[in-house]
Protein backbone atom coordinates (compact mmCIF):
# COMPACT_ATOMS: atom_id res chain seq x y z
CA UNK A 1 0.00 0.00 0.00
CA UNK A 2 1.66 3.65 -0.80
CA UNK A 3 1.65 6.27 1.19
CA UNK A 4 -1.79 8.56 1.09
CA UNK A 5 0.53 11.66 0.60
CA UNK A 6 3.68 11.40 -1.09
CA UNK A 7 2.24 8.49 -3.45
CA UNK A 8 5.57 7.33 -3.66
CA UNK A 9 6.75 5.01 -0.21
CA UNK A 10 5.14 2.04 0.92
CA UNK A 11 2.54 3.52 3.53
CA UNK A 12 4.05 1.74 7.21
CA UNK A 13 1.88 3.71 9.72
CA UNK A 14 -1.63 2.81 9.64
CA UNK A 15 -4.00 4.80 11.79
CA UNK A 16 -7.50 4.63 12.47
CA UNK A 17 -9.32 7.49 14.00
CA UNK A 18 -12.85 7.34 15.51
CA UNK A 19 -14.37 10.81 15.88
CA UNK A 20 -17.94 11.06 16.51
CA UNK A 21 -18.73 7.16 15.60
CA UNK A 22 -17.11 8.44 12.13
CA UNK A 23 -13.86 6.06 11.19
CA UNK A 24 -11.28 6.88 9.24
CA UNK A 25 -8.32 5.44 8.27
CA UNK A 26 -4.84 7.15 7.21
CA UNK A 27 -1.99 4.74 5.37
CA UNK A 28 1.51 6.82 5.56
CA UNK A 29 5.29 6.32 5.56
CA UNK A 30 7.46 7.20 7.70
CA UNK A 31 8.58 10.64 6.62
CA UNK A 32 5.65 11.98 5.67
CA UNK A 33 4.32 10.61 9.13
CA UNK A 34 6.31 12.44 10.54
CA UNK A 35 5.94 16.14 9.19
CA UNK A 36 2.67 15.55 10.03
CA UNK A 37 4.63 15.06 13.53
CA UNK A 38 2.72 12.02 13.85
CA UNK A 39 5.30 9.66 13.71
CA UNK A 40 5.69 7.49 17.03
CA UNK A 41 9.93 7.79 17.67
CA UNK A 42 10.37 4.10 18.65
CA UNK A 43 14.20 5.26 20.03
CA UNK A 44 13.80 8.19 22.44
CA UNK A 45 16.74 9.37 23.16
CA UNK A 46 18.66 8.55 26.42
CA UNK A 47 19.06 11.82 27.92
CA UNK A 48 15.52 13.30 26.30
CA UNK A 49 14.39 9.74 28.83
CA UNK A 50 16.48 11.35 32.12
CA UNK A 51 15.03 14.98 31.76
CA UNK A 52 11.22 13.41 31.68
CA UNK A 53 12.27 11.36 34.56
CA UNK A 54 14.08 14.51 36.59
CA UNK A 55 11.15 16.45 36.13
CA UNK A 56 8.84 14.21 37.85
CA UNK A 57 11.44 13.21 40.81
CA UNK A 58 11.74 16.92 41.23
CA UNK A 59 7.57 17.04 41.99
CA UNK A 60 7.76 14.00 43.68
CA UNK A 61 10.73 15.09 46.12
CA UNK A 62 9.28 18.51 46.24
CA UNK A 63 5.71 16.73 47.27
CA UNK A 64 7.21 14.70 50.27
CA UNK A 65 9.62 15.17 52.71
CA UNK A 66 13.52 15.79 52.42
CA UNK A 67 15.49 13.01 52.46
CA UNK A 68 13.08 10.80 49.65
CA UNK A 69 14.44 8.37 47.48
CA UNK A 70 15.42 10.72 44.56
CA UNK A 71 18.29 12.46 44.18
CA UNK A 72 18.40 16.10 43.52
CA UNK A 73 19.69 17.07 40.02
CA UNK A 74 22.75 19.12 41.40
CA UNK A 75 24.17 17.29 44.04
CA UNK A 76 27.37 15.72 42.98
CA UNK A 77 28.77 12.36 43.42
CA UNK A 78 31.54 12.32 46.00
CA UNK A 79 33.54 10.35 44.22
CA UNK A 80 33.74 12.13 41.17
CA UNK A 81 31.77 15.13 40.64
CA UNK A 82 29.24 13.92 38.41
CA UNK A 83 25.73 15.39 39.04
CA UNK A 84 22.34 14.01 37.36
CA UNK A 85 21.89 17.16 35.58
CA UNK A 86 25.32 17.14 33.53
CA UNK A 87 24.61 13.43 32.99
CA UNK A 88 21.21 14.52 31.26
CA UNK A 89 22.83 16.40 29.56
CA UNK A 90 25.58 14.11 28.25
CA UNK A 91 24.05 10.61 28.59
CA UNK A 92 27.74 9.62 30.30
CA UNK A 93 28.26 8.94 34.24
CA UNK A 94 31.43 9.90 35.96
CA UNK A 95 32.34 6.61 37.51
CA UNK A 96 31.68 2.90 38.86
CA UNK A 97 30.33 4.61 41.62
CA UNK A 98 27.36 6.91 40.06
CA UNK A 99 25.22 3.37 39.48
CA UNK A 100 24.89 2.80 42.76
CA UNK A 101 24.67 6.45 44.08
CA UNK A 102 21.97 7.30 41.16
CA UNK A 103 20.53 4.03 41.56
CA UNK A 104 16.61 5.09 41.70
CA UNK A 105 16.63 7.50 38.82
CA UNK A 106 18.99 5.34 36.58
CA UNK A 107 17.24 1.67 36.72
CA UNK A 108 14.37 2.86 34.80
CA UNK A 109 16.11 3.81 32.27
CA UNK A 110 18.50 1.21 32.05
CA UNK A 111 15.34 -1.13 31.77
CA UNK A 112 14.11 1.12 29.21
CA UNK A 113 17.15 0.55 27.42
CA UNK A 114 17.60 -2.74 27.52
CA UNK A 115 14.05 -4.80 27.04
CA UNK A 116 12.86 -4.34 30.48
CA UNK A 117 16.31 -6.50 31.66
CA UNK A 118 17.92 -5.20 34.73
CA UNK A 119 20.50 -8.00 35.49
CA UNK A 120 23.44 -9.12 33.73
CA UNK A 121 24.04 -12.08 32.19
CA UNK A 122 26.96 -12.67 30.44
CA UNK A 123 30.65 -13.01 30.02
CA UNK A 124 32.06 -12.57 33.74
CA UNK A 125 35.71 -11.50 34.40
CA UNK A 126 37.87 -14.32 35.31
CA UNK A 127 39.12 -12.48 37.94
CA UNK A 128 36.17 -11.93 39.58
CA UNK A 129 35.76 -13.73 43.04
CA UNK A 130 34.14 -16.92 42.76
CA UNK A 131 30.70 -15.34 44.97
CA UNK A 132 30.08 -12.95 41.74
CA UNK A 133 30.78 -15.85 39.17
CA UNK A 134 28.05 -18.11 40.76
CA UNK A 135 25.92 -15.36 41.08
CA UNK A 136 25.63 -14.58 37.34
CA UNK A 137 26.03 -18.25 36.28
CA UNK A 138 23.01 -19.53 38.58
CA UNK A 139 21.18 -16.95 36.60
CA UNK A 140 21.53 -18.36 33.58
CA UNK A 141 20.92 -21.66 35.12
CA UNK A 142 18.02 -20.76 36.38
CA UNK A 143 16.82 -19.21 33.07
CA UNK A 144 17.57 -22.62 31.20
CA UNK A 145 15.50 -24.23 33.32
CA UNK A 146 12.98 -22.13 33.01
CA UNK A 147 12.52 -22.49 29.32
CA UNK A 148 13.50 -26.55 29.69
CA UNK A 149 10.48 -26.79 31.48
CA UNK A 150 8.37 -25.01 29.11
CA UNK A 151 9.34 -27.28 26.59
CA UNK A 152 8.77 -30.65 28.63
CA UNK A 153 12.51 -31.66 28.50
CA UNK A 154 12.30 -32.91 32.27
CA UNK A 155 16.13 -34.38 31.22
CA UNK A 156 17.34 -31.59 30.71
CA UNK A 157 15.57 -30.02 33.87
CA UNK A 158 16.53 -32.30 35.76
CA UNK A 159 20.29 -31.51 35.28
CA UNK A 160 20.11 -27.61 35.35
CA UNK A 161 18.09 -28.38 38.89
CA UNK A 162 21.47 -30.95 40.25
CA UNK A 163 23.48 -27.74 38.74
CA UNK A 164 21.69 -25.11 40.63
CA UNK A 165 21.58 -27.02 43.89
CA UNK A 166 25.49 -27.77 43.99
CA UNK A 167 26.16 -23.76 43.25
CA UNK A 168 23.68 -22.73 45.99
CA UNK B 1 54.13 1.24 11.06
CA UNK B 2 52.80 4.55 10.31
CA UNK B 3 49.17 5.58 9.66
CA UNK B 4 49.74 6.78 6.22
CA UNK B 5 51.40 3.86 4.93
CA UNK B 6 47.56 2.37 5.04
CA UNK B 7 46.60 3.98 2.30
CA UNK B 8 47.97 1.40 -0.03
CA UNK B 9 46.38 -1.42 1.68
CA UNK B 10 43.52 -2.59 1.13
CA UNK B 11 41.79 -3.76 4.49
CA UNK B 12 41.14 -7.55 4.88
CA UNK B 13 37.78 -7.52 5.72
CA UNK B 14 36.80 -4.54 3.29
CA UNK B 15 37.35 -7.46 0.59
CA UNK B 16 35.42 -9.13 -2.21
CA UNK B 17 35.01 -12.02 -0.32
CA UNK B 18 32.64 -13.70 2.45
CA UNK B 19 29.28 -14.85 2.92
CA UNK B 20 26.69 -13.03 1.33
CA UNK B 21 29.27 -10.54 0.54
CA UNK B 22 27.54 -9.02 -2.68
CA UNK B 23 25.03 -7.46 0.58
CA UNK B 24 26.74 -8.04 4.07
CA UNK B 25 29.86 -5.62 3.42
CA UNK B 26 31.29 -6.67 6.68
CA UNK B 27 30.35 -7.93 9.98
CA UNK B 28 31.81 -6.60 13.20
CA UNK B 29 31.80 -7.32 17.09
CA UNK B 30 32.77 -4.13 19.37
CA UNK B 31 33.34 -4.40 23.47
CA UNK B 32 33.33 -1.83 25.42
CA UNK B 33 35.21 -2.46 28.93
CA UNK B 34 36.65 0.28 31.34
CA UNK B 35 39.59 -0.49 34.05
CA UNK B 36 38.38 -1.31 37.68
CA UNK B 37 39.42 2.03 39.85
CA UNK B 38 39.32 5.03 37.82
CA UNK B 39 36.85 7.07 36.74
CA UNK B 40 34.87 7.43 33.79
CA UNK B 41 36.59 10.00 30.64
CA UNK B 42 34.11 12.62 31.18
CA UNK B 43 35.83 12.90 34.70
CA UNK B 44 39.65 12.34 34.19
CA UNK B 45 42.53 14.41 34.39
CA UNK B 46 44.93 14.20 31.51
CA UNK B 47 47.62 12.80 34.09
CA UNK B 48 44.39 9.99 34.65
CA UNK B 49 43.67 9.80 31.14
CA UNK B 50 47.77 8.57 30.10
CA UNK B 51 47.78 6.77 32.90
CA UNK B 52 44.88 3.94 31.58
CA UNK B 53 46.44 4.77 27.58
CA UNK B 54 49.88 3.24 29.23
CA UNK B 55 48.75 0.38 30.71
CA UNK B 56 45.98 -0.14 28.42
CA UNK B 57 48.40 -0.08 25.79
CA UNK B 58 51.09 -2.77 27.19
CA UNK B 59 48.49 -5.29 28.12
CA UNK B 60 46.80 -4.93 24.45
CA UNK B 61 50.21 -4.89 22.85
CA UNK B 62 51.07 -8.28 24.87
CA UNK B 63 48.23 -9.74 23.76
CA UNK B 64 48.13 -12.33 20.55
CA UNK B 65 47.27 -10.13 17.74
CA UNK B 66 48.58 -11.47 15.08
CA UNK B 67 50.57 -9.77 12.72
CA UNK B 68 51.87 -5.87 12.54
CA UNK B 69 50.28 -4.95 15.12
CA UNK B 70 50.97 -1.04 15.14
CA UNK B 71 49.99 1.53 18.40
CA UNK B 72 48.77 5.12 17.00
CA UNK B 73 49.42 7.90 19.47
CA UNK B 74 45.61 9.58 18.89
CA UNK B 75 46.51 12.70 20.30
CA UNK B 76 49.50 13.60 18.52
CA UNK B 77 48.66 12.55 14.66
CA UNK B 78 48.18 14.33 12.13
CA UNK B 79 44.86 15.75 11.78
CA UNK B 80 44.77 14.11 8.06
CA UNK B 81 46.15 10.39 9.78
CA UNK B 82 43.55 10.95 12.07
CA UNK B 83 40.52 11.11 9.27
CA UNK B 84 42.41 8.31 7.60
CA UNK B 85 42.32 5.99 10.48
CA UNK B 86 38.61 6.92 10.35
CA UNK B 87 37.92 6.82 6.26
CA UNK B 88 39.26 3.42 7.21
CA UNK B 89 36.70 2.51 10.15
CA UNK B 90 39.78 2.06 12.42
CA UNK B 91 38.70 4.95 14.55
CA UNK B 92 35.09 6.60 15.23
CA UNK B 93 34.75 9.97 14.40
CA UNK B 94 34.84 11.17 18.18
CA UNK B 95 37.87 9.76 18.64
CA UNK B 96 39.45 11.55 15.46
CA UNK B 97 37.80 15.07 17.23
CA UNK B 98 38.68 14.17 20.60
CA UNK B 99 41.22 15.74 23.10
CA UNK B 100 43.90 14.26 25.45
CA UNK B 101 45.67 11.28 25.47
CA UNK B 102 44.00 9.02 23.58
CA UNK B 103 45.54 6.06 21.15
CA UNK B 104 44.57 3.16 18.87
CA UNK B 105 45.76 -0.37 18.48
CA UNK B 106 45.67 -1.60 14.98
CA UNK B 107 46.72 -5.43 14.27
CA UNK B 108 45.84 -8.32 11.96
CA UNK B 109 45.32 -6.65 8.40
CA UNK B 110 43.10 -3.73 10.07
CA UNK B 111 40.71 -6.71 11.09
CA UNK B 112 41.74 -5.92 14.91
CA UNK B 113 41.34 -2.45 16.22
CA UNK B 114 41.08 -1.12 19.96
CA UNK B 115 40.43 2.38 20.87
CA UNK B 116 41.93 3.70 23.92
CA UNK B 117 40.07 6.90 25.67
CA UNK B 118 37.35 6.68 23.23
CA UNK B 119 33.74 7.13 25.13
CA UNK B 120 35.04 4.07 27.53
CA UNK B 121 38.80 3.62 28.39
CA UNK B 122 38.58 1.15 26.03
CA UNK B 123 36.01 0.05 22.91
CA UNK B 124 37.99 -2.95 20.66
CA UNK B 125 36.57 -4.53 17.97
CA UNK B 126 37.14 -7.33 15.17
CA UNK B 127 36.15 -6.77 11.38
CA UNK B 128 35.06 -9.93 8.95
CA UNK B 129 34.37 -9.53 5.14
CA UNK B 130 30.97 -10.96 4.41
CA UNK B 131 28.52 -12.64 7.27
CA UNK B 132 31.15 -14.04 10.15
CA UNK B 133 29.84 -12.71 13.22
CA UNK B 134 30.52 -15.72 15.07
CA UNK B 135 34.67 -15.47 13.43
CA UNK B 136 34.06 -12.08 14.90
CA UNK B 137 32.90 -13.00 18.80
CA UNK B 138 34.84 -15.63 18.70
CA UNK B 139 38.37 -13.66 18.30
CA UNK B 140 37.69 -10.68 20.14
CA UNK B 141 36.47 -13.25 22.91
CA UNK B 142 39.68 -14.53 23.06
CA UNK B 143 41.40 -11.06 22.71
CA UNK B 144 39.15 -9.91 25.93
CA UNK B 145 40.44 -12.66 27.78
CA UNK B 146 43.94 -12.06 27.08
CA UNK B 147 43.60 -8.86 28.33
CA UNK B 148 41.55 -9.24 31.43
CA UNK B 149 44.45 -11.63 32.79
CA UNK B 150 46.59 -8.43 32.57
CA UNK B 151 44.06 -5.21 33.91
CA UNK B 152 41.19 -5.53 36.06
CA UNK B 153 37.63 -4.63 34.50
CA UNK B 154 35.03 -2.56 36.18
CA UNK B 155 32.37 -5.13 36.58
CA UNK B 156 29.15 -5.59 38.92
CA UNK B 157 27.17 -8.85 39.03
CA UNK B 158 24.02 -7.20 38.95
CA UNK B 159 25.22 -4.69 35.75
CA UNK B 160 27.85 -6.94 34.11
CA UNK B 161 30.80 -4.24 32.62
CA UNK B 162 30.21 -0.97 33.47
CA UNK B 163 30.55 1.93 30.89
CA UNK B 164 29.98 5.33 31.02
CA UNK B 165 26.80 5.21 29.03
CA UNK B 166 24.01 3.03 30.91
CA UNK B 167 23.13 1.98 27.02
CA UNK B 168 26.46 -0.33 26.87
CA UNK B 169 26.05 -1.89 30.28
CA UNK B 170 25.97 -5.73 30.78
CA UNK B 171 27.80 -7.11 27.76
CA UNK B 172 29.27 -4.21 26.26
CA UNK B 173 28.89 -5.72 23.33
CA UNK B 174 27.48 -4.64 20.03
CA UNK B 175 26.98 -6.77 17.08
CA UNK B 176 26.74 -5.29 14.01
CA UNK B 177 27.03 -5.92 10.24
CA UNK B 178 27.34 -3.08 7.15
CA UNK B 179 24.39 -4.02 4.46
CA UNK B 180 24.29 -2.58 1.18
CA UNK B 181 20.54 -2.52 0.25
CA UNK B 182 19.85 -0.23 -2.94
CA UNK B 183 17.27 -2.70 -3.92
CA UNK B 184 15.34 -2.36 -1.59
CA UNK B 185 15.39 1.70 -2.04
CA UNK B 186 14.53 1.18 -5.37
CA UNK B 187 11.65 -0.51 -4.88
CA UNK B 188 10.45 1.30 -2.04
CA UNK B 189 10.63 -0.89 0.51
CA UNK B 190 13.31 0.44 3.12
CA UNK B 191 11.20 2.13 5.20
CA UNK B 192 9.62 -1.22 5.78
CA UNK B 193 13.26 -3.07 6.72
CA UNK B 194 14.18 0.23 9.07
CA UNK B 195 10.79 0.01 11.48
CA UNK B 196 10.96 -3.95 11.44
CA UNK B 197 14.38 -3.37 12.56
CA UNK B 198 13.27 -0.30 14.76
CA UNK B 199 10.59 -2.79 16.59
CA UNK B 200 13.26 -5.27 17.09
CA UNK B 201 15.11 -2.80 19.13
CA UNK B 202 18.25 -2.40 16.47
CA UNK B 203 20.01 0.38 15.46
CA UNK B 204 19.95 1.78 11.79
CA UNK B 205 22.60 3.82 11.16
CA UNK B 206 24.64 5.32 8.22
CA UNK B 207 28.11 4.24 6.54
CA UNK B 208 29.94 5.77 9.81
CA UNK B 209 28.06 4.90 12.84
CA UNK B 210 26.78 6.85 15.22
CA UNK B 211 25.09 10.30 13.69
CA UNK B 212 25.86 9.42 10.32
CA UNK B 213 23.06 9.20 6.97
CA UNK B 214 22.60 6.11 5.23
CA UNK B 215 24.64 7.55 1.84
CA UNK B 216 24.42 5.08 -1.18
CA UNK B 217 22.35 2.78 0.24
CA UNK B 218 24.83 1.49 3.07
CA UNK B 219 23.06 0.76 6.21
CA UNK B 220 24.48 -0.26 9.44
CA UNK B 221 22.44 -2.47 11.61
CA UNK B 222 23.67 -3.38 15.56
CA UNK B 223 21.82 -5.09 18.51
CA UNK B 224 20.89 -2.08 21.18
CA UNK B 225 20.21 -4.48 23.93
CA UNK B 226 23.53 -5.54 26.10
CA UNK B 227 21.61 -6.16 29.22
CA UNK B 228 20.77 -9.41 30.15
CA UNK B 229 21.39 -11.44 27.00
CA UNK B 230 24.66 -13.68 26.84
CA UNK B 231 26.70 -12.74 23.93
CA UNK B 232 26.54 -15.80 22.10
CA UNK B 233 22.64 -15.23 21.87
CA UNK B 234 23.15 -11.85 20.51
CA UNK B 235 25.46 -12.90 18.11
CA UNK B 236 23.26 -16.02 16.83
CA UNK B 237 19.87 -14.13 16.82
CA UNK B 238 22.03 -11.71 14.30
CA UNK B 239 23.27 -14.29 11.76
CA UNK B 240 20.43 -16.75 12.27
CA UNK B 241 17.67 -14.40 12.06
CA UNK B 242 17.96 -10.73 11.41
CA UNK B 243 20.14 -10.54 8.68
CA UNK B 244 19.32 -13.85 6.96
CA UNK B 245 15.84 -12.61 6.27
CA UNK B 246 17.02 -9.29 5.29
CA UNK B 247 19.84 -10.73 2.60
CA UNK B 248 16.58 -12.65 1.36
CA UNK B 249 13.94 -9.54 1.20
CA UNK B 250 17.57 -7.30 -0.81
CA UNK B 251 17.67 -10.31 -3.12
CA UNK B 252 14.06 -10.66 -3.79
CA UNK B 253 13.63 -7.05 -4.30
CA UNK B 254 16.74 -7.65 -7.03
CA UNK B 255 15.16 -10.15 -8.88
CA UNK B 256 11.97 -8.42 -9.22
CA UNK B 257 14.25 -5.31 -10.49
CA UNK B 258 15.60 -7.74 -13.41
CA UNK B 259 12.33 -9.22 -14.20
CA UNK B 260 10.07 -6.12 -13.87
CA UNK B 261 12.16 -3.42 -14.80
CA UNK B 262 15.08 -4.31 -16.45
CA UNK B 263 15.47 -1.10 -18.49
CA UNK B 264 14.91 1.27 -15.27
CA UNK B 265 17.45 -0.76 -13.58
CA UNK B 266 20.42 -0.76 -16.19
CA UNK B 267 19.44 2.80 -16.86
CA UNK B 268 20.40 3.69 -13.25
CA UNK B 269 23.72 1.52 -13.78
CA UNK B 270 25.13 2.49 -16.75
CA UNK B 271 23.93 6.54 -16.30
CA UNK B 272 26.48 5.88 -12.77
CA UNK B 273 29.15 5.01 -14.83
CA UNK B 274 28.56 7.30 -17.57
CA UNK B 275 29.16 9.65 -14.98
CA UNK B 276 31.95 8.71 -12.89
CA UNK B 277 33.98 7.54 -16.69
CA UNK B 278 33.28 11.42 -17.80
CA UNK B 279 33.30 13.43 -15.19
CA UNK B 280 36.20 15.87 -14.11
CA UNK B 281 34.71 16.99 -10.90
CA UNK B 282 33.06 15.39 -8.46
CA UNK B 283 32.38 15.54 -5.00
CA UNK B 284 32.91 12.55 -2.36
CA UNK B 285 28.94 12.24 -1.96
CA UNK B 286 28.16 11.63 -5.36
CA UNK B 287 31.41 9.44 -5.95
CA UNK B 288 29.77 7.05 -2.92
CA UNK B 289 26.37 7.30 -4.27
CA UNK B 290 26.99 6.16 -8.11
CA UNK B 291 29.83 3.63 -6.77
CA UNK B 292 26.74 2.15 -4.91
CA UNK B 293 24.39 1.88 -8.22
CA UNK B 294 27.53 0.56 -9.92
CA UNK B 295 28.39 -1.75 -7.21
CA UNK B 296 24.26 -3.41 -7.94
CA UNK B 297 25.14 -4.07 -11.28
CA UNK B 298 28.19 -5.98 -10.88
CA UNK B 299 26.60 -7.99 -8.22
CA UNK B 300 23.95 -8.24 -11.02
CA UNK B 301 26.02 -9.52 -13.54
CA UNK B 302 25.56 -5.81 -15.77
CA UNK B 303 29.10 -4.66 -15.64
CA UNK B 304 31.33 -7.44 -16.29
CA UNK B 305 34.29 -5.57 -17.09
CA UNK B 306 34.04 -4.29 -13.48
CA UNK B 307 34.88 -6.54 -10.55
CA UNK B 308 33.92 -6.30 -6.84
CA UNK B 309 36.83 -5.35 -5.64
CA UNK B 310 37.79 -2.40 -7.68
CA UNK B 311 34.52 -0.88 -6.41
CA UNK B 312 35.30 -1.53 -3.05
CA UNK B 313 38.87 -0.19 -3.56
CA UNK B 314 37.35 3.21 -5.19
CA UNK B 315 34.85 3.31 -1.77
CA UNK B 316 38.23 3.72 -0.01
CA UNK B 317 40.44 5.84 -2.13
CA UNK B 318 37.88 8.47 -3.21
CA UNK B 319 37.66 9.74 0.71
CA UNK B 320 38.88 12.96 1.30
CA UNK B 321 42.40 12.10 3.24
CA UNK B 322 43.22 8.89 1.49
CA UNK B 323 43.35 11.30 -2.03
CA UNK B 324 45.15 13.62 0.01
CA UNK B 325 47.79 11.50 1.89
CA UNK B 326 48.26 9.57 -1.86
CA UNK B 327 49.42 13.03 -3.46
CA UNK B 328 51.63 13.64 -0.24
CA UNK B 329 50.05 17.23 0.09
CA UNK B 330 46.34 18.87 1.15
CA UNK B 331 44.53 19.80 -1.27
CA UNK B 332 41.31 22.05 -0.94
CA UNK B 333 37.80 20.79 -2.26
CA UNK B 334 38.02 21.92 -5.70
CA UNK B 335 41.49 20.02 -5.96
CA UNK B 336 40.44 17.27 -4.30
CA UNK B 337 36.85 16.58 -6.36
CA UNK B 338 39.36 16.57 -9.40
CA UNK B 339 41.83 14.20 -8.69
CA UNK B 340 38.84 12.23 -7.13
CA UNK B 341 37.62 12.38 -10.87
CA UNK B 342 40.38 11.83 -12.36
CA UNK B 343 41.60 8.58 -10.37
CA UNK B 344 37.71 7.40 -10.79
CA UNK B 345 38.28 7.61 -14.98
CA UNK B 346 41.39 5.93 -14.79
CA UNK B 347 40.12 2.79 -12.80
CA UNK B 348 37.06 2.36 -14.44
CA UNK B 349 37.84 3.12 -18.10
CA UNK B 350 37.15 0.66 -20.85
CA UNK B 351 40.80 0.11 -21.84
Amino acid sequence: MLCQICKENTATIHLTEIDQGQRTETHLCQQCAQKQGLAVQSQIPLNELLSNLLAAAKSVSEAQAPGSAFSQPDVPCPQCGMTLRRFSETSLLGCPEDYRLFQNELMPLIERSHAGHSQHCGKVPSRTDQRQKNEVELLQLRRQLEQAVKAEDYETAARLRDQIQQLQ
Amino acid sequence: MKPANLVNQSSSWFGAEGPACDIVISSRVRLARNLAGFEFLPCLSPEQKQEILDKLREAILSSELGDTVFFVDVDHAAALERQLLMERHLISRQHAAGKGPRGAVIASGEAFTAMINEEDHLRMQVYAAGLNLHDCWRRINRIDDGIEQKVEYAFDSQLGYLTACPTNLGTGIRVSVMLHLPALKLTGHIEKFITAAKDADLAVRGLFGEGTDAIGDFYQLSNQVTLGVREEQVVEEMSKNIVPRIVEYEKAARQTLLDERPHTLDDKIQRALGVLRSACLISSQESLYLLSSVRLGVNLGRVPEVSLAMINELFLQTQPAHLQIRAGKMLDADQRDALRAQLIRQKLSNN
